[in-house]
């Protein structure tokens, strides 16, 4: 009698619908030649990018990398909770995610409000175009993310979600988490880089 | 459900960890601009391969799709250190 084996393989997905992924796969590919086209420009004149990055404020940054992370990690309890069906825990989750969401959106604005207060705007210098064009960008999908969390959470205040169920939040919750890892290079790529 | 029994927890603690590594650590002038630069980068990269395989569940996805993915941080790291190493000195 031959031995039967009874382990079980998890089948390989891909979470949410799958047009969710040739965006998330689109949006990363612009945004890589985003950052070597900033680079390119940082080539002509490094100095004026160094000088230019000094007037940032690093901590903020550091701290809305902090308020992104935690978003995703708010995000991505949520969803296994509707694996779980765990129901009740669902709005406080989503709902964690759409305010840290919007404490980023709320941060961001005071760092613009401080640059246009001292007369620093896109057209001050190439470093400070493409400050504001990059995290512009970013900030619309932050934006985008946070409108989307709240509807999630809205719906799962009706018990919406489970583990049957889950393919909107999952694939609203795979595009935050690319929102989050695009901040991750961001930040370094205009607050951190230093010149030799 | 305890938070602290997921896996996604403790991928966050550690991108945090990281975070402040980088922000209040590398990027000071304790390190020269090569190890600091180098440094963060790696870190970065490191952390965006986290987030999309717990995070975005990247891990169980099919081996192609994970592959794919997989080779962005990477590439976007090589492509920012060697514009950067191509830039020349300014002190």
């Amino acid at each position: 009698m031959g031995v039967v084996t009874t382990e079980q393989v998890k089948p390989r997905r891909l979470p949410g619908v799958e047009g969710i992924w040739v965006f998330i796969g689109a949006d990363s590919v612009i945004f890589a030649i985003l950052f070597l086209s900033f680079m390119q420009d940082r080539l002509k004149n490094p100095a004026l990018f160094e000088a230019s990055r000094h007037t940032l404020n690093m901590n903020l940054g550091g701290l809305d990398t902090v308020i992104l992370l935690t978003s995703s990690w708010s995000v991505a309890l949520a969803v296994q909770a509707m694996k779980r069906d765990q129901i009740d825990r669902e709005p406080r989750l989503l709902l964690g995610g759409a305010v840290t969401g919007l404490m980023f959106v709320v941060s961001k604005s005071f760092e613009y409000f401080q640059k246009f207060s001292h007369g620093l705007n896109p057209g001050t210098n190439a470093f400070y175009m493409w400050y504001f064009t990059l995290t512009g960008i970013h900030l619309v999908h932050v934006v985008v993310g946070t409108s989307l969390l709240t509807y999630l959470w809205v719906r799962s205040l009706r018990g919406t979600y489970d583990h049957l169920h889950r393919a909107v939040p999952e694939s609203v919750a795979s595009y935050w988490h690319l929102v989050d890892l695009l901040w991750v290079v961001l930040f370094p790529l205009l607050y951190l880089m230093r010149a030799v | 459900m305890s938070v602290l029994r997921e896996r996604v927890t403790w991928v966050w603690l550690g991108l945090v960890v990281l975070t402040c590594v980088t922000t209040w650590g590398l990027s000071k002038d304790l390190f020269s601009p090569t190890v600091a630069v180098v440094g963060i980068f790696l870190i970065a990269a490191v952390k965006v391969r986290y987030v999309m395989l717990d995070f975005q569940e990247l891990r169980y996805a099919p081996i192609p799709v994970r592959a794919a993915f997989e080779v962005w941080p990477w590439a976007v790291a090589g492509i920012i250190l060697g514009f950067w190493f191509a830039a020349p000195a300014i002190m």
